[in-house]
């Protein structure tokens, strides 16, 4: 069974594809028929992709299955799986979670005018994340990593009849593409160089290569690609906006595709990165700065999903960070138990909007434990697991990335690490104490979500709780022994463990005091400190900026390109085309339309040809009659 | 006075001059073919002297000639028709009103 999962790794993707087309072309019509054949589907992936990692478990190789897609002189293009025990973990998570949001959606969508459309790009999403996760070679994986970028757009909008839905979609789609480019370009650069884009060939290859400043260039190149997907600073821009889809998109997006993508991306090519030190620099730095600067929006925002989506970009920045920094292990590690918190956290918040009637303001909501307790209680863990707390899922990971930066020399970033741990734990139970125990708002009448909801839920809530575990450093066999990069390594340090424990317990307390005792005044603080206030609250302008740079340079280079289209490159063609038809207006004249006339023209032309060939050649005898003899 | 090959062309050349001259100075449509029966009747004497002078044993010469004939006798028929066929639009024969495809 292992052997027959890791053998047809290709079936994996394919099971959504195949719902993602019947649905579209016979089950529009069946609403119920449609949902059910695309959990059916994703679940036949998932059995196959628990198949993949008993088989990993048991025999941690890497197997590739490839075939030749096209092939022209000098460029040989394949298509193919690779399957080892990063793409395993992968496949786990994004059918796991892929299959829970699938079910939760039942509960969620219910009564939604595009139910088997919402299931149907639901399908196709889980297609492309798991073709890009499988992928042996760049450029499949950068097809199915703009199909992502499809299925994002498609489902960020899907209410496409409010505005700011569509505004959001377009707003993802662009974002991305600005990243994208630098990726294709990247992709080239390795094709030129290397005459392969295939991953084990490449991870031969790059180690030998010697030209460093250009190889520097192409690892930053590839790097933009997950600037956009993973919503690393400046790109992260769209993030925060995707939550304008159905929530249970947004689990998805945040938790198992989409932004992980990128991080993934940068795992599967981490050769590349790691043949270049100082692309690794860059990266280690932009995650860390976006860690830090996403958590401190995170703090001064209102809407929950918000709350959740800044979170999540300094998740991403943290593991984006672990990567730059060396620790591979610690980066999948924390992607993975992410996605199990993350994806539980939207759905609970999904849960609670549901219940509330599209109330997505944290301070309209309030007094929602009592009613609705199994929401509330999976909540609280997951909450629990990011801000890392023992011994839940978000405690192992985070320290294995704070371990990974102190001892690699990074000490600036882990410092930043555990300040953002802080403002992690502060903004979560932030969140938690507002909108779950603060004061009933009487306008809400808010009630316990469907079974199918809160099944989900659970299941997230149990794998939020144990799956740090696999990754305990006293394990023998932990998951840094499966998923490394070089040497295999373990270690801890139990004062790295207290300290981030201490610093969570504090973001906890003080969240605490702030926003249940009410001891400390938050209105106070941000009164004090207004301008900073002012400042987070509103996302360091950067949504301003863009928008200034946007309308001031890039339309104004608009207008300038305007211009010169109008005047200068129409000037020209319409230009020449007038001259034509002046110059034609000028010499129709000769054009008498009598026949003699030209007659005549010729007959002079052939007696002017005559005379000129005697007098050029008088050998050739024209004038002395030589033809008569 | 023996007849050579250059009276012979001479005649032609005047022959054909005639005809161009009909051809490009004439108004009459009639009159142009006419001219151009002329110039092609100069070609056939300056084939058939030719034969005649240059290689006495064959016929190539007698042969382009009637060939010509041939030719002029189809190309006429057309020409004329062609001038019928504007004269009934036209209620003319004058070269001059032919200019139906001027810009």
């Amino acid at each position: 069974m292992t052997q027959f999962a890791i053998d047809n790794s290709w079936l994996i993707p394919f099971m959504p594809a195949l719902a993602f087309i019947m649905i579209v072309f016979f089950l529009r019509k069946a609403p119920q028929a449609s949902a059910l054949f695309s959990i059916a589907c994703i679940f036949t992936s998932f059995v196959l992709a628990l198949g993949v990692v008993g088989g990993i478990l048991a025999n941690p190789t890497t197997t590739e299955h490839s075939v030749t897609w096209f092939s022209m002189p000098g460029v040989s293009l394949e298509m193919g799986t690779l399957i080892d025990p990063i793409s395993g973990m992968m496949v786990f998570v994004v059918t796991l979670i892929a299959l829970l949001v699938q079910i939760y959606s039942i509960g969620y969508m219910e009564n939604d005018p595009g139910y088997s459309t919402y299931f149907a790009y639901q399908s196709l999403f889980a297609m492309s994340m798991l073709g890009l996760v499988v992928s042996n070679n760049f450029l499949q994986m950068f097809v199915f990593w703009e199909l992502v970028g499809l299925c994002s757009y498609l489902l960020i909008g899907f209410w496409f009849y409010k505005h700011s839905a569509r505004e959001a979609a377009k707003k993802a789609f662009i974002t991305n593409r600005v990243g994208d480019f630098g990726f294709l370009l990247g992709i080239l650069f390795l094709q030129i160089l290397f005459g392969t884009l295939n991953f084990t060939d490449l991870a031969d290859i790059i180690p030998t290569y010697t030209n460093i400043g250009l190889l520097t260039v192409v690892a930053l190149l590839v790097f933009a690609g997950p600037i956009g997907k993973s919503g690393q600073f400046p790109l992260h821009v769209w993030l925060p906006d995707a939550m304008e889809g159905p929530t249970p998109v947004s689990a998805l997006i945040h938790a198992a595709t989409m932004v992980v993508a990128g991080v993934y991306l940068i795992a599967r090519a981490f050769f590349l990165f790691v043949a270049v030190p100082n692309a690794l620099m860059v990266i280690a730095y932009v995650g860390g700065f976006t860690a830090f600067f996403a958590a401190t929006i995170a703090i001064t925002q209102n809407d929950i999903k918000r709350i959740l989506a800044y979170s999540t970009l300094s998740q991403l920045g943290y593991m984006v960070m672990a990567l730059g920094v060396g620790g591979l292990t610690a980066s999948m590690f924390h992607l993975m138990t992410h996605a199990f918190f993350k994806a539980l956290l939207f759905l609970g918040a999904g849960s609670v909007i549901h219940a509330l009637h599209n109330k997505q303001d944290i301070w309209e909501m309030g007094g929602l434990a009592p009613k609705m307790p199994v929401t509330t209680k999976t909540f609280v863990i997951a909450a629990l697991a990011l801000a890392g707390i023992f011994p839940l899922a978000g405690f192992w990971s985070k320290d294995e990335i704070l371990l990974a930066a102190l001892s690699n020399g990074y000490t600036g970033l882990y410092l930043i690490g555990t300040f953002v741990a802080f403002l992690t734990a502060f903004y979560m139970f932030r969140l938690v104490f507002v909108a779950f125990y603060g004061e009933p708002n009487p306008e809400n009448h808010p009630h316990e979500s469907p079974k199918v909801m809160t099944v989900p839920l659970i299941v997230l809530a149990c794998l939020s709780v144990v799956g740090g575990l696999v990754g305990m450093p006293w394990l023998k066999t932990n998951f840094g022994s499966y998923i490394y990069f070089g040497e295999a390594h373990h270690g801890y340090s139990l004062s790295i463990m207290l300290t981030s424990t201490l610093v969570a317990l504090a973001g906890i307390y003080l969240a605490y005091l702030m926003y249940y005792k009410k001891t400390i005044s938050a209105e106070a603080i941000a009164h004090r400190f207004q301008p900073i206030y002012k400042l987070l609250y509103n996302k360091y302008y950067i949504d301003e900026i863009y928008q200034w740079f946007i309308n001031r340079v890039v339309d104004g280079a608009g207008r300038v390109a305007y211009w010169v289209d109008l005047y200068v490159v129409d000037g020209v063609v319409n230009g020449l085309a007038n001259g034509t038809k002046w110059g034609g207006y000028l010499v129709r004249y000769l054009q008498t339309g009598q026949t003699q006339h030209y007659g005549m023209v010729l007959i002079a032309a052939v007696v002017v040809i005559v005379i000129l060939l005697g007098l050029i050649d008088p050998s050739m005898g024209i004038f002395a009659g030589g033809g008569a003899k | 006075m023996i007849i050579t090959l250059n009276h012979y062309l001479l005649l032609a050349a005047m022959l054909f001059c005639i005809g161009l001259y009909a051809a490009l100075a004439k108004k009459n449509a009639i009159s142009i073919l006419m001219g151009i029966e002329l110039m092609l009747n100069a070609c056939i004497i300056n084939l058939v002297a030719f034969n005649r002078f240059m290689a006495p044993d064959m016929v190539v010469g007698h042969v382009f000639g009637i060939f010509v004939i041939a030719l002029a006798a189809a190309e006429v028929a057309v020409g004329l028709a062609l001038v019928l066929t504007v004269y009934r639009d036209l209620l003319s024969v004058n070269i001059d009103d032919f200019n139906w495809l001027k810009w």
